[in-house]
């Protein structure tokens, strides 16, 4: 019997008020892709953390080719040749490839012979890259293959990989999944932590669930189905939704012409954004996120207003140049993606947070009704299941779903005109998600108009009516729900939709028009 | 070993204690500067803690010297909790001060009482104008308003020297810089005979409700409060950052001209190079002591003006150099900053 690459023993992590992970055991053969499955807050991180030696313990044991050890700190795993990908790159913007790689690595090379190394290990596993660009010129994609040259350039015998593909195309997908399958041909194990099911069914060979902090199933991918996967997760499954037919009124959010340039330097200008939204449809917004996604947000919801006189119209008004509050007296309400800090103040109370964007509790003189304010929170509280303790809970000591079921619930108790949402689900539990969307499609029905910008391609296709995509600071053109693919999106999302040469022109005389 | 631990939430409690913790430890270093000065810590404490309330008239004294501490501390808690950093209330109170004086100096013998009102509006148009430039500088420039503020303090130092020296100099004051003493019909009125305590008391006590008022009950006061705890969120909701800039510094900067129109209206009674004894610094500590909030504010107030008292007493009674008051405040706020780090992380025994 061959000896496991990595074995962890009844591990237990406990936090101040949380156990993290419970008797946790998860075997690890060399050469196998490991999924660990699980939801956001299930223990998969804090797991991961222990193996890679940033996190100690508190019980159990972990054993590394047979042999116990106890990994102090992260240089300490890489001595035993374990390796970690994060899911937020660890890379200096304004370094070359070359050099950020070096700086993680022991100093005996120079940085000519680590150049080399790098286009050697780029060759041979086909992750084209240039050691010599900045790192800020770099999309997404590339900037994770920079990260995973880094690691498999210390020679890993495990390589951790944390959620690699929230960030990717479904092309730049595939493509790291043929790298890891030639890594795991080589011997060398993986462990791919991740919460989409199907990526686990097409790439894993084994994989371990967690919910809360304790391991639900253990079982080979291959042989599972969506739904079988999903119950160990969750538990039970997530209500279905139900598509209603379409309603459409008039155009609620009409944006043409929308050029303006990025207020962070290693922002995405917006060029030449145009799109309408009516009332009762949800529109939706794909793409991976950096592709001018916070930079369109911004202009919509008037956090930036350097937005071209007459650009953005809300129902039937010119709104380009008003200030948030003014919008939103025109119906304009918005959940930004941010919850902790931008859709939420953290250390003030969820009635105090009302304040941001509703007024009702605000009497003459801006004396404020903390009554009503109070009561206002308790209702939604109520009425959006969020678990709170109470209309004074500090907004930081929501979770990341339960803020933002309250978030949500602030602004459709609003009664707005026009809803825009920015990754209404992100890092949200599936209950929770599924009662977000749900929330989305009744105000749909109710007549509101709806634009919903995502990375969840799932998430799209199940709430949108129609779909246009974001790259490079240009949108598609609208794509009807039942015309969608997942491979036309993706193609999409590389900015390949008007290949065409006549459209190209037609878009170059536009522009000659609106210079005259 | 000791080790921190990070709280689960911070903890009110310690909010509240981490003040009183950061007195003790204050006074306990205290005791020990004094032993090792060679003097009676038991007598260095008295002179700082009981000589100062032992009788009406050494607390009647404690407050005209809290009066001033607590109003332009109570500007400062506005412009701190909307995260702007004006660290030169003392130039604002320089200024102030200075243009008070100027229409103090306008009153002859027969002056109606009123010019009391232009006096004190004077001294809180000088002290806004003078925070005017720096927010001026930060809205237009973003010009950095902690370098700037602070750097105004030296500039104003230097207005006032000029006027003394110069112009506003007393022709029959033997070449002493100073001002020829006001008009007795200039006196802010007083409270009560034999005690210098004035109306200012008054005005600072109701400039703490009315603090408190527009920070937790108004939509202005949300407004201001959000943009400094959480500028995306402020930026979200639409709060502007400018004019929460231009309130902060304009609030600030005419409390500061306020105290200083008090002073020199009141206790002073004239224009001299020794008006600026540092309560635009002080009560940097003194807001931060009192948390931001105008009413833990009083208490810190009263706490940074007996140190004052405390540093004099201690220069006749017990031979120190006055600058001792200075030791004090800076060791309250360094115990503070420390003992604040027990309001979200715990000390645990670990092996």
């Amino acid at each position: 019997m061959t000896t496991p690459r990595l074995q962890l023993t009844q591990i237990t992590k406990r936090y101040p008020g949380v156990v993290a992970n419970q008797a946790v055991s998860l075997q690890v053969m060399p050469g196998e892709i490991h999924a660990v499955l699980g939801e956001n807050g299930a223990g998969k991180s804090t797991l991961m953390k222990i193996i890679y030696g940033s996190v100690k313990p508190d019980e159990g044991t972990v054993a590394f080719n047979g042999r116990e050890v106890h990994v102090r700190n992260p240089q300490e795993a890489r001595a035993l040749g374990i390796s970690m990908v994060f899911q937020h790159f660890s890379l200096f913007e304004t370094l070359t490839v070359a050099e950020n790689v070096w700086l993680g690595l022991d100093k005996s090379l120079s940085l000519p012979e680590v150049s080399a190394s790098i286009t050697g290990k780029a060759a041979e596993y086909g992750l084209d890259i240039d050691p010599a660009r900045p790192v800020h010129t770099l999309s997404v994609g590339e900037m994770q293959r920079v990260e995973i040259i880094r690691a498999l350039l210390t020679g890993p015998q495990l390589l951790i990989l944390d959620e690699p593909t929230s960030v990717l195309t479904p092309q730049a997908v595939e493509k790291l999944f043929v790298v890891l399958r030639k890594l795991a041909s080589e011997g060398c194990s993986i462990l791919y932590i991740s919460h989409k099911l199907h990526e686990i069914r097409a790439l894993c060979n084994a994989c371990t669930v967690l919910r809360g902090g304790k391991v639900t199933g253990v079982c080979d991918p291959r042989e599972e189905s969506n739904a079988s996967l999903s119950r160990l997760m969750i538990g039970a499954e997530p209500a279905a939704l139900e598509v209603r037919e379409l309603k459409t009124g008039e155009v609620v959010l009409n944006v043409q012409r929308l050029t303006m340039t990025s207020g962070d330097p290693f922002g995405t200008d917006l060029q030449e954004i145009a799109m309408n939204v009516r009332a009762g449809e949800v529109v939706g917004i794909a793409g991976v996120s950096g592709n001018g996604q916070s930079e369109l947000l911004f202009a919509l919801s008037g956090e930036d207003r350097g937005a071209p006189v007459g650009s953005i119209q809300v129902g039937g008004q010119e709104a380009s140049q008003l200030a948030p509050g003014q919008r939103r007296k025109l119906g304009l309400h918005f959940v930004p993606e941010e919850r902790l800090g931008r859709g939420a103040v953290p250390t003030l109370s969820l009635a105090q947070n009302l304040l941001l964007t509703r007024r009702d509790a605000v009497g003459a003189g801006g004396w404020l009704g903390l009554k009503t304010l109070k009561a206002q929170a308790v209702e939604i509280i109520g009425q959006y299941n969020v678990k709170a303790n109470g209309p004074t809970a500090a907004a930081k000591s929501l979770s990341g779903g339960n803020l933002q079921k309250f978030i949500v619930g602030r602004e459709i108790e609003a009664k707005p005109k026009l809803l825009i949402v920015s990754q209404p689900t992100w890092g949200v539990d599936v209950g929770a998600s599924a009662q977000i969307r749900g929330e989305i499609l009744a105000l749909r029905d109710a007549g509101c108009a709806v634009l919903v910008v995502s990375e969840e391609l799932d998430e799209l296709f199940e709430i949108c009516d129609r779909l246009h995509v974001i790259a490079k600071g240009r949108l598609s053109p609208s794509l009807d729900r039942a015309d969608a693919t997942i491979e036309k999106i993706g193609e999409w999302m590389s900015g390949l939709w008007d290949d065409a040469p006549d459209h190209r022109e037609n878009k170059v005389k536009e522009r000659a028009d609106a210079a005259t | 070993m000791l080790r921190l631990e990070v709280r689960p939430q911070p903890s009110a409690r310690w909010g509240y204690a981490s003040p009183v913790l950061a007195l003790a430890i204050t006074v306990m270093i205290g005791v020990l500067l004094f032993v090792m000065l060679g003097k009676d810590p038991v007598r260095g404490l008295e002179v700082f803690f009981w000589e100062p309330v032992k009788s009406v008239y050494a607390l009647s004294e404690l407050m005209v010297k809290a009066t001033p501490l607590l109003i332009i501390a109570l500007g400062l808690a506005v412009c701190f909790r909307s995260n702007v950093w004006n660290i030169g209330a003392e130039g604002q109170y320089v200024i102030g001060a200075i243009c008070a004086s100027g229409v103090a100096l306008m009153a002859g013998p027969d002056t109606s009482r009123w010019i009391v009102v232009a006096i004190v509006l004077a001294g809180v148009a000088g002290g806004m104008a003078w925070a005017g430039i720096t927010a001026l500088l930060r809205d237009r420039f973003n010009a950095n308003e902690i370098l700037v503020s602070l750097m105004l303090v030296y500039v104003a130092i230097q207005v006032l020297n000029y006027l003394v020296y110069g112009p506003w100099k007393d022709p029959n004051g033997y070449n002493f810089p100073q001002s020829k003493t006001f008009e007795a019909v200039t006196q802010v009125p007083k409270l009560m005979q034999g005690s210098r305590i004035n109306i200012g008391l008054l005005l600072a006590l109701a400039g703490v409700g009315a603090v408190w008022v527009f920070l937790f009950r108004t939509y202005s006061g949300f407004a201001q409060v959000v943009g400094g705890l959480a500028p995306a969120a402020a930026r979200y909701a639409g709060f502007s950052s400018r004019k929460a800039l231009w309130i902060a510094l304009l609030t600030s900067g005419g409390a500061a001209g306020l105290a200083a129109s008090l002073e020199v209206a009141g206790p002073i009674g004239q224009l001299t190079p020794y008006v600026p004894v540092g309560y635009g610094f002080a009560a940097i500590i003194v807001a931060f002591v009192g948390r931001l909030n105008p009413v833990g504010i009083v208490f810190s107030a009263i706490l940074m003006s007996m140190f004052y008292i405390g540093g004099e007493l201690a220069q006749s009674r017990l031979g120190l150099p006055k600058s001792i008051t200075g030791v004090f405040q800076g060791l309250l706020l360094f115990a503070l900053l420390a003992c604040d780090t027990l309001i979200a992380y715990r000390i645990v025994w670990k092996k």
